[in-house]
């Protein structure tokens, strides 16, 4: 630590918010021309780093951070992400910014374009300079040649494989003269294989001239690849910080997932027996933004708790949304050999089929309405319960017995803290509002339920008793599950099995016993070696 | 596959100019209209209407989509010509002083109209065309009340009988067609304003310049993707209020080209269809809520008023009423409105599932899974 030559020093980090720590103690030196391979899971800590590191508004707005990031051994303080990009820092998002409309050379120069003045700029100002193309072009050329790839500074990015768009962002990165330190978060997720290995030639061209990289990525064959020192984050500490040298990819997913408390399992998977196969998903793709899913396909028996788990962008949550036609859709969902009609919320609804989804207060719940509202609203609609008809049907007025009588049973069997059931739901807790979305699906008496994340963002008690309710719901009326979560403990605690999904695809399904290096490994695209734990994927 | 995929392709993205190029080639046989006599009011109203078009570009540039905000400026210019009138300055000094005046009025409205749409991003063509019609309320109080009233109006010839308030059509005696008649140069049968395409033709330079400028690149940046631009440090709500503000400015001068040519005003509704008839024609000319260019405009301006003049004829001829084309003329305006517009939502939905298909294999999801298999 503190070490001389360290053009980043980072000592003693840490970072809360709202009483939640998010990053402990981390600490960390970076030299010149090194490339640093950050690893961690989801919610380990990675984003909260960056952010700090480049004096994000909402760290300050969050009451700042403890320790000190230095640079060149000087103790820096960002206001804002523009006085980091002054200090040298160039960040690469996952997500491009690039103009579409815009050609290569111009998004590498974008807002820092050469200028010739022009006669209105005494009574306008310089925005009135025309500009100097043959000036721009020469300096893209030049950050692109930095690069030692071949790019087309007349292609508009539009028309761009995404590989040259990498490129694109990462030449105007190195565009700014003072950038001295470049962080890629996940750059390699959009590219191909054959693309990916382009990118970490050019990086090791510029570490080669003395850019410090911070490089974070899923994918640890990269990591393994290129860094010159590896930092695992988890739970917000560093696990490892250690030189990249004869290390394998399984010491590190076993790092990265680590916890070595063994699994709480209740359940064995003894005793429990499975119908048929009930649902069959083949070739399934989902256009969800963020979290889109390519070609997944798995089936699942009757009676069984399903998990998927999975980085968070890899596509998990997309799964659900999809099959319930949330988002469009295409491939095949075949349930109780019936096909599933995709991109029709109300067909699949009324299959039997229901869902909890991980988007509680925009999806799940009518925030401004009741406990007994919203528990009873999908059933009320999709199936016609709690209302009562006169005039033969003609007239539909709700059953206020009927939904009272079902809201008391649920807060009674969920435990639902509330003041009565005519509260409104945006007043109760995270772990109370869930327990409602569960109430909400159940009230359907649903045949097959997804239920995605339902843990997020509730505490510790409420964790567990969504987890019984789910494993007892499904012990007593034999409702199949399909429980998607980023929570690996949570998923092999109460699973049957677990399908990892990485970009897109399902990496492989396991037993919830296996290694967790194994869990670990699948994450980052990599099929593990010890396969005698991995079940063999349904097609 | 690609010969008939452009052709369709080339169909679907020029509907609009088609339908429009179909319609009239039916309808001038019809109109029993000789072809000098279209030639000559294709040129009069090019020279008319282009300026008020042009007015329309830097706003689509800068992504805040149909400047329906532009009778704002339009206002602006006839206050202008209102005093003008009122102060006795006639010919090309007169136009010059009502652009004087109405240019800082245009600066002013703009500004307060481009403050309001950065609040409303996303919604700026509807809020526009709310605007207007609040600035209008504005507009009527100044010219019904306030001019006699507080603003002294000398030449009783413009006044309401009461005393204040201006008349209802004002005579631009004093100015009419001062700059197209500057140099009436005639080829053949026909007479061409050339000074008025002259000013034209500069503003085309300047725009062309502009685009090349780096408040012009900045302009497009931000047309493009506003949350780039604003992390790459483009000021972007500043650029876009400069391309409202331009924009009425442009509109107030394009307003009073278009009145010197009519050579009276209706002072209490000139301003009504300006942007209605300017938007029509970029539409009808090819331009779509994100994309316009110069050509768009001057073919677009030609096609509308084409059919403008053939119609009330065709009508006459078709259906023994002149009115019916008159309304057919109303229809056809609206219509390529509506149509432009929703053809461009479509086109957005297509290019979505295009992208879709690229990023999923061809035709989603099912050939990828045959080949995994």
């Amino acid at each position: 630590m503190g070490q001389e030559d360290a053009l980043l020093s980072i000592e003693h980090l840490s970072k809360e918010y709202y009483g939640n720590i998010v990053l402990r103690d981390v600490s960390f030196d970076l030299k010149a021309g090194e490339i640093l391979g950050l690893v961690g899971e989801n919610g380990a800590g990675k984003t909260t780093l960056m952010s700090v590191l480049f004096g994000m508004t909402v760290i300050s707005e969050t009451g700042g951070y403890k320790g000190s990031v230095r640079i060149d051994g000087e103790e820096a303080k960002f206001g804002s992400p523009f006085d980091a990009l002054d200090a040298g820092l160039g960040m690469v998002h996952q997500e491009f910014s690039l103009i579409p409309g815009f050609s290569t050379m111009e998004n590498i120069v974008l807002n820092r374009e050469t200028m010739k003045a022009s006669l209105l700029n005494d009574v306008f100002g310089d925005r009135m300079s025309l500009l100097d193309r043959a000036a721009m072009r020469q300096r893209a050329a030049s950050a692109i040649s930095k690069l030692g790839v071949t790019l087309d500074t007349d292609m508009l990015v539009a028309d761009m494989p995404v590989g040259h768009k990498e490129f694109t962002e990462i030449a105007r990165e190195i565009n700014r003269e003072k950038t001295r330190l470049l962080i890629l978060d996940e750059p390699t997720a959009v590219l191909t294989e054959s693309e990916a290995k382009i990118l970490l030639k050019a990086l090791r061209n510029l570490a080669g001239q003395g850019i410090a990289i911070i490089f974070i990525s899923h994918r640890l064959q990269e990591i393994v690849e290129i860094a010159d020192r590896i930092v695992v984050l988890r739970d917000g500490t560093v696990v490892k910080d250690t030189v990249n040298e004869s290390l394998s990819i399984k010491d590190i997913a076993s790092w990265m997932v680590g916890r070595s408390v063994s699994v709480d399992r209740k359940q064995d998977g003894a005793g429990r027996s499975f119908g048929e196969d009930i649902l069959q998903v083949d070739g399934l793709w989902v256009d969800m933004p963020g979290e889109p899913v390519c070609d997944v396909s798995f089936s699942v028996r009757s009676g069984e708790i399903f998990g998927i788990g999975g980085l968070a962008g890899q596509g998990k949550v997309g799964i659900p949304n999809g099959i319930m036609g949330l988002f469009p859709a295409g491939g095949s969902v075949r349930y109780r050999k019936k096909e599933v009609p995709l991109n029709s919320p109300r067909a699949v609804l009324e299959m039997g089929i229901a869902s909890v989804s991980e988007d509680r207060r925009g999806v799940g719940l009518l925030l401004d309405e009741s406990l007994e509202w919203n528990i009873a609203f999908t059933a009320m609609q999709i199936q016609e319960k709690y209302l009562k008809f006169r005039l033969g049907g003609l007239i539909k007025y709700r059953d206020e017995a009927g939904m009272r009588a079902l809201t008391a049973e649920y807060i009674d069997l969920l435990d639902i803290k509330c003041t009565s059931p005519k509260q409104k739901v945006k007043q109760l807790s995270g772990g109370n509002q869930q327990k409602i979305c569960l109430a909400k699906a159940f009230a359907m008496k649903p045949d097959l339920l997804f239920v995605s994340e339902p843990t997020r963002g509730i505490d510790v008690g409420a964790k567990k008793l969504v987890l019984d309710t789910l494993r007892r719901y499904n012990a007593e009326n034999g409702t199949t599950i399909v429980m998607i979560s980023s929570e690996l403990d949570e998923l092999r605690s109460i699973c049957d099995r677990v399908a990892i999904v990485n970009e897109g695809r399902i990496a492989g399904i396991l037993q919830p016993s296996a290694d967790v290096a194994d869990f670990g490994l699948m994450m980052s695209g990599v099929a593990p070696e010890s396969s005698d734990a991995q079940e063999t994927a349904h097609v | 596959m690609s010969g008939k995929y452009t052709v369709k392709r080339f169909l679907s993205e020029n509907a609009v100019i088609i339908t429009f190029i179909v319609i009239t080639v039916i309808a001038i046989p019809s109109s029993q209209l000789s072809a000098n006599y279209i030639i000559q009011e294709m040129i009069t109203r090019l020279g008319r209407n282009s300026f008020l078009v042009l007015a329309l570009l830097l706003p689509i540039y800068a992504g805040m989509g149909l400047n329906f905000g532009m009778s704002l400026g339009a206002m602006a210019g006839q206050v202008g010509l209102i005093l003008a009138v009122n102060w006795r300055i006639s010919g090309i000094e007169g136009l010059l002083f009502a652009a004087l005046v109405g240019t800082p009025i245009a600066v002013v409205v703009g500004w307060i109209c481009g403050s309001i749409l950065n609040r409303a991003k996303g919604r700026e063509m509807v809020t526009s065309y709310m605007l207007a019609f609040f600035i209008n309320g504005i507009y009527q109080f100044v010219v019904l009340y306030v001019m006699g009233m507080v603003i002294p109006i000398r030449s009783p010839a413009i006044l309401l009988s009461r005393g204040y308030g201006i008349r209802n059509t004002l005579n631009l005696e004093s100015v009419r067609q001062s700059l197209d008649t500057a140099w009436m140069l005639t080829i053949g049968p026909f007479s061409v304003p050339v000074v008025t395409f002259l000013v034209i033709a500069s503003l085309c330079l300047f725009i062309v310049w502009f685009k090349r400028t780096k408040l012009g690149q900045d302009m497009r940046a931000v047309g493009y993707d506003m949350v780039v631009a604003e992390a790459a440090g483009i000021p972007v709500d500043r650029t876009r209020a400069i391309s409202i503000v331009v924009s009425t400015v442009l509109a107030c001068l394009g307003q009073i080209i278009f009145l010197q040519n009519m050579g009276n005003m209706a002072t209490y509704n000139a301003h009504d269809q300006t942007s209605f008839f300017a938007v029509a024609a970029i539409l009808v000319g090819g331009a779509s809520v994100k994309k316009a260019s110069l050509p768009n405009v001057f073919i677009g301006v030609v096609l509308l008023h084409l059919l403008f003049v053939i119609s009330p004829r065709a009508g006459q001829n078709f259906f023994g009423s002149a009115m019916i084309g008159e309304y057919f003329r109303q229809f056809i305006g609206y219509g390529a409105i509506a149509l432009s517009l929703v053809l461009y939502a479509s086109k957005a939905r297509r290019e979505a599932v295009r992208v879709r298909e690229v990023q999923y294999g061809h035709g989603g999801g099912k050939k990828a899974a045959g080949e995994a298999r």
